[in-house]
């Protein structure tokens, strides 16, 4: 048979109704990265396993035929290119040049393969959609704009984290994926880990 | 057994076809029309290119209207359907065609659906270029007594 790639199940899984789907879950993204420390629930897409029905989601809302997809390391398989190559014509490229990039921390890692603007184009850096074990809002504080006070949130790298607000205004945005919630972490946010904090 | 260019062809034919053909020839084939929608049709909009002499730089021709759609059989057969205009349920019936051409089915498919769109495709083309035959002007120069 021909374009196995195309007759297998792997496409399933897409928005229901496009246009409501996406602007929902663009309005869900936008407010995370607004807030930082806040969790917005986003579960209109399902992609293939291993990835969360959160960052299948986001790459579906996001994602393009002119932004590059990194798939790290479990999150690298066939079916999850046939998915994203159907559903958003983007393509799956390294590391370096990457526009979005989806995996569990330890498989990002390490952070510096990935470009974090320049001074002219601090925009033209990677978005890292960090798959998570859990996701709640207690861990390391979180101070900077978007945030009342301090808000709390469970990082994989409090001292990462803190590097690349160090860079600003260049450097790596992030969002977290757990399931079907999501959270996000702009450059902008300071980190402080809770024992200097309290 | 199918070749990409043998769905390749069929493709091609079913995105050319014209949506009341393809509607009666689909009616006339008995079929479950039963599916599940990978992507529900949506009308968008293509830019052709082209060529000069079909060997020049590409250039942009224009802008086409297009809808597409992608369904699954309950067999798990993936049909996908390009058609000109906005005709949703022609993509539909596209996209069922090119599902069905990939079951047991393909042969009774191509029988009753895809042989008479093909017929009627090559009947069109060579009734245009009859009609243009009949307007060829030869143009000759006749040798001036001038030498």
């Amino acid at each position: 048979m021909q374009g196995d790639a195309l007759s297998k199940t792997s496409l399933e899984g897409g928005f229901q109704d496009a246009p409501v789907d996406s602007a929902r879950a663009f309005r869900a993204a936008m407010s995370a990265m607004a807030r930082p420390g806040w969790i917005e629930p986003m579960d209109a897409a399902t992609p293939p396993h291993p990835a969360s029905k959160a960052a299948g989601t986001l790459l579906l809302t996001l994602a393009d035929h002119e932004t590059g997809i990194y798939l790290a390391g479990d999150h690298d398989t066939p079916m999850m290119r046939d998915w994203l190559a159907f559903h958003t014509s983007a393509p799956i490229v390294g590391a370096s040049e990457a526009h979005f990039a989806l995996g569990t921390w330890e498989a990002l890692l390490p952070l510096s393969q990935y470009p974090v603007g320049t001074p002219e184009y601090p925009d033209r850096s990677t978005t890292l959609i960090v798959e998570m074990d859990a996701l709640e809002c207690d861990g390391v504080v979180l101070k900077g704009p978007g945030i009342k006070d301090t808000a709390e949130l469970n990082l994989p790298d409090a001292k990462a984290m803190q590097a690349n607000n160090a860079q600003f205004p260049l450097g790596l945005d992030f969002f977290l994926t757990c399931g079907s919630r999501v959270a996000a972490l702009p450059r902008s946010t300071q980190v402080s880990t809770t024992a200097e904090e309290r | 057994m199918t070749t990409q260019d043998e769905r390749k062809a069929w493709m091609s034919l079913l995105a050319k076809s014209p949506a009341e053909d393809l509607e009666r020839l689909w009616g006339s084939f008995d079929a479950a029309q039963e599916h599940s929608w990978l992507r529900a049709p949506e009308a968008g909009g293509v830019m052709v290119r082209g060529r000069a002499g079909a060997t020049g730089a590409p250039f942009n021709l224009g802008e086409m209207t297009v809808t597409r759609c992608s369904l699954k059989l309950p067999g798990g057969e993936v049909g996908h359907g390009y058609v000109q205009g906005r005709n949703k349920a022609h993509a539909t019936r596209a996209a069922l065609v090119d599902a069905h051409m990939q079951t047991a089915q393909a042969a009774a498919v191509r029988r009753t659906v895809l042989t008479p769109l093909e017929e009627a495709m090559a009947g069109t083309k060579k009734t245009r270029a009859a009609k243009a035959a009949a307007t060829k002007v030869d143009f000759f120069t006749l040798v001036r007594g001038e030498d």
